[in-house]
C-alpha cells in the first residue's frame, strides 16, 4: 500500500508544474507575443520572436551537424560489434552522455567561441550537437542490432555492394527507429540552457546570422525568469509554455513510434 | 566482424558478374567499359564508406579525449598557481585573489545526497509498482510514461517553477520550523533536484526488477510468503546491485545539473551553514561566473572545478554502467 502511495506521488509535481506553468503562460501567448521582440522594461506588450527564431535555428544547426554523424557511427557500432575501435566508441558514447551540459559549454566556448572571436549561435549549435551525438549514436545501433541477419545477407547474395546494402537496405529499414532517436535528442535538447550561456550567450534583437549572439528560449526564460520585473517574468511564463509544450509533444510522439518498434532507449 | 569478410566475397562476385556482363556485350565498346568501370567504382565506393565509417568512430573517441585534453590544459594555470590546497581552501574571493573551492564541492555533495536521500523511496516504490506489481495494464503504462515526462522538462522550467512555487512555500516552512526564512538554499534546490532525478533510479529499477527470475518468485509463494515478503527477501536482495546502480546513475545526474540549482540555491560563495542556507554548486557557480571571469587564475580556477566535474560525474557513470552491465549479463 505504501509502495503504491509513494509511487503515484512522484506523478503530483509532474502535474502540478504542468498545471501551474500553463495557467500562468497560456493566457500571455497571443498574436503579439508570438511576433515582437521583448519591450524594454517598463513598457507592456513585446514577445519572444526574437528567441522562438534563435531556438529554431540553433537546433536546426545542431541536428544537421550531429544527426548524420550520429547514424554513421551507429551504423559503424552495429557493423563491428567487437572491434577495439567499436570497444573505445562505445564507451566514449557512454562517457559523452553523462557528461554535465555546463562542461560542453565551456569546452564548447574554447573551441569556437574563443578562436571565432566572439559569441555566436554556431558555437551554441555545436555545443548542443555534442549533446545529442550519444543519444542518436545509441538508437541507430539499438535499431539496426534488431534488424534480422537474413536481411543483410539477401542483399548481400544480390551482389550488392557494402554501403548500398548499408544505405538502401539496412538504414531505410530501421529508419523509423531511427528517426525517433533522433527527435528525441531534439527533445532532450530543446531546453538545454547550461551549454548555450557561454556560447549563443543570448540577443534581445531578433538575428539570424549563426555568427553572432543569438537568443534561444531557454535563454529567454533564464534571464527573464530571474530578472526582478513582472513583465519579464510574464514573457518568461509564456515562453516557458511554448517550450514545454513542444518539448513534451516530441517525447510522446517518440513514444508512439519507439512502442511499435519495442526499442528500449 | 564477419562482415567484411562477406565483403569480399561480394567484391569477387560483382567482379566476375561484371566480366560476364561485358562478354555478352562485346560488341559495344562504351558499354564493355562501363560495365567493367562498375565494380571498380563500387569497390573505391565500398572502400571509402567504410573509410568513413571507422572515421565516425574515431571522432566519438578523439571527442572525448578533446574535451578532456581541454579542460586540462585550460586549467593549467590555476593548478600551477593555486595547487591541491585549491580543492579545500574555504574562501572563494576573486576580488583578491583567493580562490578556494571547498564551499562548492560541499554544496554539491549536500544538495546531491539530500537530493538522493529523499528521492530514492520514490523511485524505489515506482521500480517495485511497475516491475513487480503491476507491470501491465493502463494503470501502469500512465505511471510509465509520467514519470519518464518528468525527466523530459527541460530544467530551466523546473528552476523558474521552483522559484515561483517552490520557495515561497520553503520559506513559510522555515519561518515555522524558525531558521532564517531565506527561502533559496540548498534545500529548496535539493527538492527540486529529487524530482528531476527520480525517473533514471526508477526506469533502471523497473527494468532490473522485471529480471528476477519468476521460479525464484514462484518458490517463495509456494512456500506461503504474501507479496510484500516476496518483494523484501527475494526482490530486493535479488536486485541490490543493479538498484544501487541505478540510484549512482541518478547522483551523477544530480551532480552535474545545472540551472535549476542555479536559480533557486542563492548563489553566494560563503561555506554554507545549515541546509537552509544558501550555497552555490560547481555547476552553478561556473553558470553564473564564467562570463565575469576577468583574470586568467579566475578563469582557469573555474575550468578546474569544470574539470572536477567532469572526471567525478564520468566514474560514477561508468561504476553504475558496469554494474547494470554485469547485472544484465548474469
Amino acid at each position: 500500500m505504501l509502495t503504491i502511495i509513494l509511487a503515484f506521488a512522484c506523478v503530483v509535481p509532474l502535474i502540478y508544474i504542468l498545471l501551474y506553468i500553463i495557467e500562468a503562460g497560456v493566457t500571455k501567448i497571443n498574436w503579439n507575443f508570438l511576433t515582437n521582440i521583448p519591450k524594454p522594461v517598463g513598457e507592456t506588450g513585446g514577445g519572444i520572436v526574437n528567441g522562438l527564431v534563435g531556438s529554431v535555428i540553433i537546433i536546426l544547426v545542431a541536428s544537421i551537424i550531429a544527426i548524420p554523424i550520429g547514424i554513421l557511427t551507429g551504423v559503424y557500432l552495429s557493423e563491428n560489434r567487437k572491434s577495439l575501435l567499436a570497444y573505445w566508441c562505445r564507451l566514449c558514447v557512454d562517457i559523452l552522455q553523462g557528461v554535465p551540459s555546463i562542461v560542453i559549454g565551456i569546452v564548447a566556448y574554447f573551441w569556437l567561441v574563443k578562436p571565432l572571436g566572439g559569441f555566436s549561435a554556431l558555437s551554441g549549435s555545436v555545443a548542443l550537437s555534442i549533446m545529442m551525438l550519444p543519444i542518436v549514436v545509441r538508437s541507430t545501433e539499438e535499431t539496426l542490432k534488431l534488424l534480422p541477419d537474413s536481411l543483410k545477407e539477401a542483399a548481400f547474395a544480390l551482389g550488392m555492394p557494402f554501403h548500398r546494402v548499408i544505405l538502401k537496405v539496412i538504414v531505410p529499414c530501421g529508419i523509423s527507429g531511427i528517426l525517433s532517436g533522433a527527435i528525441l535528442s531534439v527533445a532532450r535538447i530543446a531546453g538545454e540552457t547550461a551549454p548555450l550561456l557561454f556560447t549563443a550567450f543570448g540577443n534581445p534583437y531578433l538575428t539570424t546570422n549563426i555568427t553572432k549572439p543569438m537568443q534561444s528560449l531557454p535563454l529567454l526564460i533564464f534571464n527573464y525568469a530571474t530578472s526582478p520585473y513582472n513583465d519579464w517574468k510574464d514573457l518568461a511564463w509564456g515562453a516557458s509554455v511554448i517550450l514545454l509544450v513542444f518539448v513534451l509533444l516530441l517525447n510522446i510522439f517518440t513514444k508512439l513510434i519507439t512502442r511499435r518498434w519495442k526499442i528500449q532507449l | 566482424m564477419d562482415t567484411p569478410i562477406k565483403n569480399d566475397k561480394i567484391t569477387l562476385s560483382a567482379t566476375s558478374l561484371g566480366v560476364i556482363d561485358s562478354g555478352k556485350n562485346a560488341g559495344s565498346g562504351a558499354l564493355y567499359r562501363k560495365a567493367l568501370g562498375r565494380p571498380m567504382r563500387q569497390i573505391r565506393a565500398e572502400n571509402f564508406f567504410k573509410r568513413t565509417l571507422v572515421l565516425m568512430g574515431l571522432i566519438m573517441v578523439i571527442l572525448v579525449f578533446g574535451i578532456l585534453l581541454t579542460l586540462i590544459v585550460q586549467s593549467i594555470p590555476s593548478i600551477k598557481a593555486l595547487g591541491v590546497k585549491y580543492l579545500w581552501g574555504r574562501t572563494w574571493d576573486p576580488v583578491q585573489d583567493i580562490y578556494g573551492a571547498f564551499p562548492f564541492l560541499l554544496g554539491t555533495l549536500l544538495t546531491s545526497f539530500l537530493a538522493l536521500i529523499i528521492s530514492v523511496p520514490f523511485s524505489i516504490a515506482v521500480a517495485i509498482f511497475l516491475g513487480e506489481y503491476y507491470p501491465k495494464g493502463w494503470l501502469s503504462d500512465f505511471l510509465k510514461n509520467t514519470v519518464e515526462l518528468i525527466a523530459a522538462v527541460p530544467s530551466v522550467i523546473y528552476g523558474f517553477w521552483g522559484l515561483a512555487v517552490l520557495v515561497p512555500i520553503v520559506r513559510s516552512f522555515e519561518t515555522k520550523i524558525g531558521v532564517d526564512p531565506i527561502g533559496v538554499g540548498i534545500f529548496t534546490s535539493s527538492l527540486i533536484l529529487a524530482v528531476m532525478i527520480i525517473p533514471y533510479a526508477a526506469s533502471l529499477g523497473r527494468s532490473v526488477i522485471q529480471m528476477v527470475p519468476s521460479s525464484l518468485k514462484e518458490g517463495a509463494y509456494a512456500l506461503g510468503a504474501t507479496r510484500w515478503e516476496v518483494i523484501r527477501s527475494v526482490i530486493l536482495p535479488y536486485t541490490k546491485s543493479g538498484l544501487f546502480a541505478g540510484i549512482l546513475l541518478s547522483l551523477g545526474r544530480a551532480l552535474g545539473e545545472t540551472m535549476a540549482v542555479t536559480m533557486v540555491i542563492g548563489n553566494t560563495s560563503q561555506l554554507p551553514k545549515s541546509i537552509f542556507a544558501p550555497g552555490n554548486t560547481m555547476a552553478s557557480v561556473i553558470a553564473n561566473e564564467f562570463t565575469e571571469a576577468d583574470k586568467a587564475v579566475y578563469l582557469s580556477a573555474l575550468i578546474e572545478l569544470g574539470l572536477v566535474l567532469f572526471l567525478v560525474t564520468t566514474v560514477i557513470n561508468m561504476i553504475g554502467k558496469r554494474v547494470i552491465s554485469r547485472f544484465t549479463n548474469e
